[in-house]
C-alpha cells in the first residue's frame, strides 16, 4: 500500500493487546515518551476472544493513573482496527501524533533532559 | 483475606515529601490477592512515584521489594541487610504488616500506602466483599452461615429491622439485607426453628471492646 505515517511513532509488537498491562504502559511514560496508543483488533474480532476488551479497560485505568501523576489522561488512547485496515492505521498514527503534539512534550522528558542533558 | 484500598497518590506524595531514598515494600499474602499491595501494585506505585517526581525535576530512588508476608519475623528480617540504604519504608501491606515492620525496625519511619478495610471474599475478579468482623464469638451456626455482625448495617442479632425492604437494606438500595438472606437460607435448609430462638445480648468483650486481642498456644511455643 506504500502508506506513510509519522516517523515519531515507534511500534512495539505484542501478540495481542491483551498482553499489554498497566505497568508496561507506565514504564514507557517513566522513560519519557510523550504518548502511547494501543492498536487493537476490532471489538468482537479478538482472536483470543477478549484481549482487546481487556486492553480497553486497562487503558481507561492508566488514564486515571496518568491524571493522578499529573501527566494528563490524554496521553494514552486505545484504537481498534483490523489488520486489513492499513489506511486506518496511518490515519490513527497521524491523529495521535497531532493530539500529542498539541499536548506538548512529556514533562518527564523535559526535566530529565534538564538534569542530565 | 484482608482487603485494603490503596491511598491516593497525592496523600502518598505528601507523606514522602521529605524523603529521596525509599524502600517500597509489598506483601505476597492478602493484599496481593485483593490487588492492593502485591508485586504488581508495588511496580505500579513505584512507576507513578518516579514519573511524578521526574515531572517536578525531583530526585527519587526506589527499591521495590515484596516479602512473602509482613506479619512474620522470618520474612521481615529479610530486608535487614539493605534497610540501612533507605530513609523510609513505604509499606503496601495491611495495617498489621505495616506495624510489625515498624516494630522490627524501630529507627526507621514506616509509612502506610494502603488503607486496610475489611475481612472479605472475592465475589468475582476485581470485586471484593466484607464477610467477617472478627468479633471473637461466632454465631454462624445460628444464622445459616450468614454473619449478621458483618453483613447487617446495624449488626443486629435478631433482625431484620424496619429498614429492610424487598430484601434490601435502607442504608443502600444495592445492599442486601443480611437478615432477609438469613431467613431465606434457614427456610431453604428447613431450619427456621433457629430463627425462632432469640440470640441473647452479645458479649462484645471478645471483640474490640475488650481491647487488643492476643492468642497463645503454649504447646506450639518453642521456649
Amino acid at each position: 500500500m506504500r502508506l506513510n505515517y509519522p516517523t515519531n511513532v515507534k511500534i512495539v509488537k505484542v501478540p495481542c493487546t491483551g498482553r499489554v498491562d498497566t505497568l508496561l504502559i507506565l514504564k514507557t511514560f517513566e522513560s519519557g515518551v510523550d504518548g502511547v496508543y494501543l492498536a487493537g483488533c476490532l471489538e468482537g474480532e479478538c482472536h483470543f476472544l477478549r484481549g482487546n476488551l481487556r486492553a480497553k479497560k486497562r487503558v481507561q485505568y492508566v488514564k486515571t493513573l496518568l491524571e493522578e501523576v499529573g501527566l494528563g489522561s490524554g496521553r494514552v488512547e486505545m484504537y481498534n482496527m483490523s489488520s486489513a485496515q492499513g489506511q486506518r492505521f496511518a490515519e490513527v498514527a497521524r491523529e495521535m501524533t497531532e493530539k500529542i503534539r498539541a499536548l506538548g512534550p512529556s514533562p518527564v522528558k523535559k526535566k530529565k533532559g534538564a538534569v542530565n542533558p | 483475606m484482608i482487603v485494603a484500598n490503596r491511598k491516593s497518590l497525592e496523600e502518598i506524595l505528601t507523606m514522602l515529601k521529605p524523603y529521596k531514598k525509599i524502600l517500597l515494600l509489598g506483601c505476597n499474602e492478602c493484599v496481593t490477592v485483593s490487588a492492593t499491595g502485591g508485586e504488581r501494585e508495588v511496580g505500579v506505585l513505584a512507576s507513578e512515584l518516579k514519573i511524578s517526581r521526574a515531572k517536578d525535576g525531583e530526585e527519587i530512588e526506589i527499591r521495590e521489594h515484596t516479602l512473602e508476608r509482613q506479619c512474620d519475623h522470618e520474612y521481615i528480617d529479610q530486608i535487614h541487610p539493605f534497610i540501612g540504604d533507605y530513609e523510609v519504608i513505604l509499606s503496601m501491606a495491611c495495617g498489621a504488616g505495616i506495624q510489625y515492620v515498624a516494630e522490627t525496625y524501630r529507627d526507621k519511619t514506616v509509612l502506610p500506602a494502603v488503607n486496610t478495610t475489611f475481612l472479605g471474599v472475592t465475589l468475582e475478579q476485581g470485586v471484593w466483599s466484607e464477610r467477617c468482623q472478627g468479633c471473637g464469638e461466632c454465631v454462624l451456626h445460628m444464622t445459616g452461615g450468614i454473619c449478621p455482625i458483618a453483613r447487617c448495617a446495624k449488626s443486629l442479632l435478631n433482625g431484620p429491622c424496619g429498614g429492610s425492604s424487598n430484601g434490601k437494606c435502607e442504608v443502600d438500595k444495592d445492599l442486601e439485607c443480611a437478615w432477609q438472606l438469613i431467613i431465606d437460607r434457614l427456610k431453604a435448609l428447613n431450619q427456621l426453628d433457629k430463627y425462632e430462638e432469640i440470640i441473647p445480648i452479645k458479649d462484645w468483650r471478645t471483640s474490640r471492646d475488650g481491647g487488643p486481642r492476643k492468642r497463645v498456644r503454649e504447646d506450639l511455643k518453642l521456649l
